[in-house]
């Protein structure tokens, strides 16, 4: 298969998980926008109002949005690749792509630009609702992109290689409630990591949704808890080993050939 | 000047997992244009040995070239040489026809408008068209499979690979299906067919090889494996109960039912002595017809061999 062929396989599977994301609006677009408008009203408005600001002119409300959108983002990426792969897994129709010349590495680069389109979107559609809450003022456009990008890749990339191990619809379930809801709200999404004692300070350090929920607060609010050198290395390390483990295991077919 | 096979499988071998040895050597040419029978009982291997050729499955040892490509070596280049359309329903049910189809074409890096053109003109020539934008899951179990022929026929492959795909459909559907993918062969396209109903092998295929256990136990042309057969069974249908059976040399006679007998006999008796016999024992004979198709009669016999052996 020639490069442009290459690219039309991409755009195939591209555009088939965007087709999907679009179709099932209320189960991939919707329920973000409600929880999160939940969390707007009744963490930032409510309860955020009597905590005050918790950086000098940084109001509660300002400082979750940052960490809600990641939030957002993290389940969405995940939680759409997860769904999407597993699914195609369980009614076999992977076949198509595993019986054809698509490369092991288009596959999963198509997959992985639907789950990334669809946490940018959330995204936005997350900012968008937080406006009506505060004002947004962005201070590192760079960092905020490629935050949010590399946070979508990387959370795209393990819930492929989820997908992968995935036997049943519990097994790709499992991962979100048991481990990435918990890392996310131990991640500063709610709270600075400054203001836990030890050893719970030194513990979060090894969560590395801390360093992307950071990483992002310092995009839009200019402000901090990790030094942003150490997130983009987390970033990076991770999509870089996901990205390792997922081909590795497309090419030597585990978990997709008998 | 020597022809690349479409299919040159040598020595493959399948151990799965759990142990169980699914393909235990297995060697076989099939040659380009062919339209050729792969058969045998169930968990012979056959599935095992189409999903190795389809890259679904990994071989333990041994490699299979299609149009000269291995596909251990070249594995991106064979699959775009090959077609299939596998035994189980692997559709995306909440797809409609007409996507499915372009998708497919897109796996194999073929342009948008081009799979646009051949997915309206396979889903018509299958007659799935009034269904092209019908999502999956509504069509029926005969659309579902000719959809699957028309998917794999997007990429327009030399090699089409079909395991069992009538089974479970009706005879006027299978009967256009096989109109269809006898006209592609005649167009060229190399056609190696699994299916359990033996007529269809029988009426269709030229060559043939026999799976059983993991192994070839037969490898031939359909003319010549028939000819093995000596002997065949008729199946009388009479007026009324005969109150006993003559006895007619050559002959072996069996009642089916009170009102059926079964004539089994080698092939060049003649029936006369038969009809005789019937004649004077006062049996009349209301119609006549063969018991199974002779390949069904072959296919029995060399898979009985094979367990005896």
């Amino acid at each position: 298969m020639n490069a442009q062929g290459r690219l039309v396989a991409f755009n195939t599977i591209a555009r088939r998980e965007v087709m999907r994301i679009l179709r099932i609006w209320t189960q991939t677009l919707l329920p973000s926008a409600i929880t999160m408008t939940l969390y707007f009203v009744i963490f930032g408005r409510m309860v955020g109002s009597r905590i005050g600001d918790i950086e000098p002119g940084i109001g509660y409300i300002d400082y979750i949005v940052p960490g809600l959108i990641m939030m957002a983002v993290i389940t969405n990426s995940y939680g759409n690749i997860s769904s999407s792969f597993f699914g195609a897994k369980f009614q076999r129709f992977i076949e198509e792509m595993l019986a054809s010349p698509t490369p092991p590495w288009v596959i999963l680069s198509g997959y992985v630009a639907g789950a990334v389109l669809r946490g940018l979107i959330v995204a936005i559609i997350v900012l968008a609702i937080s406006l009506f809450f505060t004002r947004i003022h962005l201070y590192h456009p760079f960092v905020t992109l490629t935050t949010i990008l590399l946070t979508a890749i990387v959370f795209s990339l393990a819930g492929f290689v989820n997908a992968i191990f995935a036997k049943k619809f519990d097994d790709i379930a499992l991962v979100p409630t048991f481990v990435l809801t918990p890392l996310t709200y131990l991640g500063g999404v709610f709270y600075s990591v400054n203001a836990l004692g030890s050893p719970w300070k030194e513990i979060s350090y090894a969560n590395p949704i801390l360093y992307m929920v950071n990483a992002f607060r310092y995009g839009l609010l200019g402000t901090s808890d990790m030094p942003l050198g150490w997130a983009y290395a987390v970033m990076l390390g991770f999509a870089i080993v996901l990205t390792a483990l997922a081909l590795y295991l497309i090419d030597r077919g585990i978990g997709l050939r008998s | 000047m020597t022809t690349i096979p479409a299919l040159d499988i040598t020595e493959l071998r399948k151990t799965y997992a759990n142990g169980v040895e699914a393909l235990k050597g297995v060697s076989l040419t099939v040659q380009p244009g062919d339209f050729f029978a792969l058969l045998g009982p169930n968990g012979a291997g056959k599935s095992t040995l189409i999903g190795i050729l389809s890259s679904l499955v990994n071989a333990t040892s041994g490699d299979a070239r299609i149009f000269g490509v291995s596909i251990r070596e070249r594995r991106s280049e064979a699959m775009a040489l090959i077609g299939l359309v596998p035994q189980e329903i692997n559709l995306n049910q909440f797809e409609k026809p007409f996507d499915i189809c372009v998708n497919q074409a897109g796996f194999y890096g073929i342009p948008r408008a081009l799979a646009a053109e051949r997915a309206e003109k396979y889903l018509k020539e299958l007659q799935l068209w009034d269904k092209a934008q019908h999502q999956a899951r509504t069509l029926s179990g005969g659309m579902k499979r000719r959809l699957m022929i028309a998917r794999a026929m997007m990429s327009e492959p030399k090699l089409l690979v079909l395991d069992e795909p009538t089974a479970g459909v009706d005879i006027e559907i299978r009967r256009s299906m096989w109109k269809f993918v006898s006209g592609i062969n005649a167009a060229g396209t190399t056609v190696i067919l699994t299916t359990h109903y033996l007529e269809e092998a029988e009426q269709l295929c030229r060559n043939i090889a026999i799976i059983d256990h993991g192994r070839i136990i037969e490898n031939t042309s359909m003319k010549s494996l028939l000819s093995k057969l000596d002997v065949e069974t008729f199946v009388l249908d009479l007026a009324a109960t005969p109150s006993a059976l003559p006895d007619v040399p050559g002959v072996r006679l069996s009642m089916a039912d009170a009102v059926t007998l079964e004539a089994e006999m080698s092939r060049d008796h003649d029936l006369n002595s038969l009809f005789g016999a019937l004649s004077r024992a006062g049996i009349m004979v209301r119609s006549m017809r063969n018991k199974a198709n002779r390949l069904e009669e072959l296919f029995v016999r060399l898979v009985e061999n094979g367990k005896a052996a």
